[in-house]
């Protein structure tokens, strides 16, 4: 990874609290082109929270973000996917009682020139794109509720990759999906990095993220504890990353790393305490 | 089922007609043949068209996942304010029974019951304030509001030409202008229609097959010509009718003159609100935005759309629908009165609930919430035909409320 490019999306010091809880703490990532960056770390670490600034689904409180090295203003979802950034979510974000057309250009819906929802055009356009990715769907009449968990999972994946994404960010992409489908999903992540488009992919699957990633970043506590290369560290390693936040040595440590000056912290309490409780 | 689901008919709505087949005959029967009759049916279309006005809007509110309790409390307002307007202001502005006045009096009643929707919607959005507490309070608040129009008078009587949108002899449109408006409807439904197959067929889509689309046809068409037969088949009283003819210089003849009624005004109102609100939900984005946030808030919210503000819209637009019920509740009424609506809040959600709106949002059509209504008050002026007590008739209303809900619940269980 040449790293003097520059990159697609930059992430700088970004915070956000919810109720005095740093949910994410003063935390920079970047993404190249065509590249896939492994976001990993504990229910909770902040992964979540942290690409949901990006998506727009909340405003950072501080830090900012570089889309190709220009910084913008993402305060909502419709800014995001005006800057080309496009997001998968884990609870895929569907509405149910609509159809996969529906759901594609929902907030985007394409008009006739009266004004009105030009469905029999748009569910035109959704057939294209569904057969690119699941070549036996049929069910482009019912509403998303009647779906597999597959095929509902492809409407969201076809949604983010509608729109020419250059940023895409998958957040368990392949959890609700069978052995199949889940390769059908990686080959995909592989056809749209060769077109150049950044991917973050969120997984809890350290094995997918090895197959798919160029690069991984862990996160504990809401802060960066390293980054590396996935040719630079083992899957041991990248599970101490993640437990511990211990920052191997083939790792870029962040301000989350554990180093000495964290061991403090694990010094027991004064047994004074222990003592009042006695009777 | 498979048969409806090819030929694109609603099974749902084929019930509902069922339901009201059925409603209607019994009547009739038990009636001793006084229901099924063209007098009674336009009665019928009349007491309808307040609650199914209403009932257009209410669907959208429930479809995003909330309620209106205020709209029989809006209305109450708005109506009196109606009234103050035409029967004390206008006659010193611009003069009494002036050409504009009821066309005034309708803009503003809209314009006020749009406001005040807007402002219940901005406080359900904004402040996220539970819709239920909102328009609970609105229930009080604009009842008693309603009270301090006038503290408590009624205002009689209103304008000649505003008391045709409540309908009675006034707002009877009479045989020609009605077969007009039967073409007219014919023509738009034919035309429609066709558009809609020739678009799906240029994006190669599936259609009916040509015999069936035809048989879709020639019933729309053979209903529009019977509805329209059957409003003519209603005479004016003999009283009117003369009147009518000596003011056109025609003799009375020795048999008397058969003048039809056709059409009364606050049914085109209701029927072309039903039309306008059906486009609205189907083929506007805002219709698809609030069909999104009944199905998945969040969803909405990360796609893109302003939730917020098109859930403040909905009840700007549950208001407009409010005031132009108002109008057809004070007209019809000659008399704006502080009690006007008292309940309807509840006529109206049994309404939609009974088209099929699910409270747990998402789902819900017009024509649906409209047929509600029409069962609703089929029910009612069924039983005040055969005479039954009025604690009775509620009972009978709030039981089929509940039993409708539970059929609609197995139907939907038996989809999945």
């Amino acid at each position: 990874m040449s790293a003097r490019k520059t990159p697609l999306v930059e992430m700088r010091n970004i915070s956000i609290a919810f109720g005095g809880i740093k949910a994410v703490e003063n935390v920079s990532v970047d993404l190249f082109p065509g590249e896939v960056v492994g976001l990993l770390g504990h229910n909770g670490a902040g992964k979540s929270t942290l690409i949901k600034i990006l998506s727009g689904a909340y405003p950072a409180d501080a830090g900012e973000i570089a889309i190709n090295g220009q910084t913008v203003a993402i305060r909502t979802p419709r800014d995001a996917k005006a800057n080309g950034i496009e997001t998968i979510y884990q609870t895929l974000a569907l509405a149910d009682n609509i159809d996969a057309a529906a759901n594609i250009y929902l907030g985007r819906e394409k008009l006739t020139s009266w004004g009105t929802l030009d469905d029999a055009s748009m569910e035109a356009e959704t057939r294209k794109a569904m057969a690119r990715l699941n070549p036996h769907f049929r069910r482009f009449k019912e509403p998303v509720s009647a779906l597999s968990g597959g095929q509902r999972q492809t409407v969201a994946i076809a949604r983010a990759i509608h729109f020419n994404a250059r940023v895409l960010i998958m957040d368990e992409p392949t959890a609700a999906l069978g052995p199949a489908e889940t390769a059908q999903v990686g080959e995909l992540i592989k056809q749209l990095k060769a077109d150049g488009i950044g991917i973050f992919l969120i997984s809890h699957d350290l094995h997918d993220v090895f197959d798919l990633a160029d690069r991984i970043v862990v996160m504990k506590n809401g802060r960066v504890v390293g980054t590396a290369a996935v040719s630079d560290v083992s899957q041991d390693d990248v599970l101490g990353m993640i437990i511990g936040g211990k920052c191997p040595p083939g790792a870029i440590p962040g301000p989350g790393a554990a180093g000495p000056s964290a061991e403090p912290t694990m010094t027991p309490p004064p047994t004074e305490a222990h003592r009042t409780l006695q009777p | 089922m498979d048969i409806f689901r090819k030929f694109e008919i609603d099974p749902r709505l084929v019930g509902m007609l069922a339901a009201l087949a059925v409603i209607w005959t019994g009547f009739h029967l038990l009636s001793g043949g006084s229901f099924l009759t063209p007098r009674n049916l336009w009665n019928l279309s009349v007491q309808t068209s307040a609650i199914a006005v209403m009932a257009c809007g209410m669907v959208l509110i429930i479809v995003t996942r909330n309620i209106d309790l205020s709209v029989g409390s809006v209305l109450g307002v708005v109506g009196m304010l109606v009234g103050v307007i035409q029967a004390r202001w206008l006659p010193e502005l611009i003069g009494l029974e002036h050409p504009l006045t009821w066309l005034i009096s309708a803009l503003a009643a809209m314009a006020l019951g749009g406001l005040i929707g807007l402002f219940h919607g901005a406080l359900i959005a904004y402040l996220v304030i539970p819709s239920f507490i909102v328009t609970l309070g609105g229930l009080l608040v604009w009842r008693g509001a309603a009270w301090w129009v006038t503290t408590g008078q009624t205002v009689a009587p209103m304008d000649g030409r505003f008391r045709s949108l409540g309908g009675s002899v006034e707002g009877a449109i009479g045989a020609t202008a009605s077969w007009a408006l039967g073409a007219v409807a014919i023509f738009a439904i034919i035309t429609g229609m066709l558009m809609a197959r020739r678009r799906k067929l240029s994006f190669g889509f599936t259609v009916r097959p040509p015999a069936i689309e035809a048989i879709v046809i020639g019933v729309i068409v053979a209903t529009v010509i019977g509805v329209v037969m059957l409003f003519n088949a209603y005479p004016l009283p003999a009283t009117i009718a003369r009147r009518l003819a000596e003011a056109q210089g025609t003799p009375w003849p020795e048999g008397g003159l058969f003048i039809s009624h056709g059409f009364a005004v606050p049914m085109i109102i209701a029927l072309v609100t039903g039309i306008v609100m059906s486009f609205v939900a189907r083929r506007t984005t805002f219709g698809r935005y609030v069909f999104a946030i009944g199905g998945n808030p969040e969803a909405a919210q990360l796609s893109g759309v302003n939730t917020r503000r098109v859930l403040m819209q909905v009840y700007g637009v549950m208001g407009v629908l409010t005031g132009l019920a108002a109008c057809i509740t004070t007209a019809r009424l000659n008399a704006a009165t502080n009690s006007a609506g008292s309940l309807d809040e509840l006529y109206v959600i049994a309404a939609a609930v009974i088209g099929g709106t699910s409270l747990s949002g998402g789902v819900g059509t017009i024509v649906g919430a409209m047929l509600g209504a029409l069962i609703m008050q089929s029910l009612q002026s069924g039983m005040v035909l055969l005479g039954v007590d009025t604690p009775l008739q509620n009972i009978v209303v709030g039981v089929v409320l509940v039993v409708a809900v539970w059929l609609d619940t197995l139907y939907r269980k038996r989809l999945k």
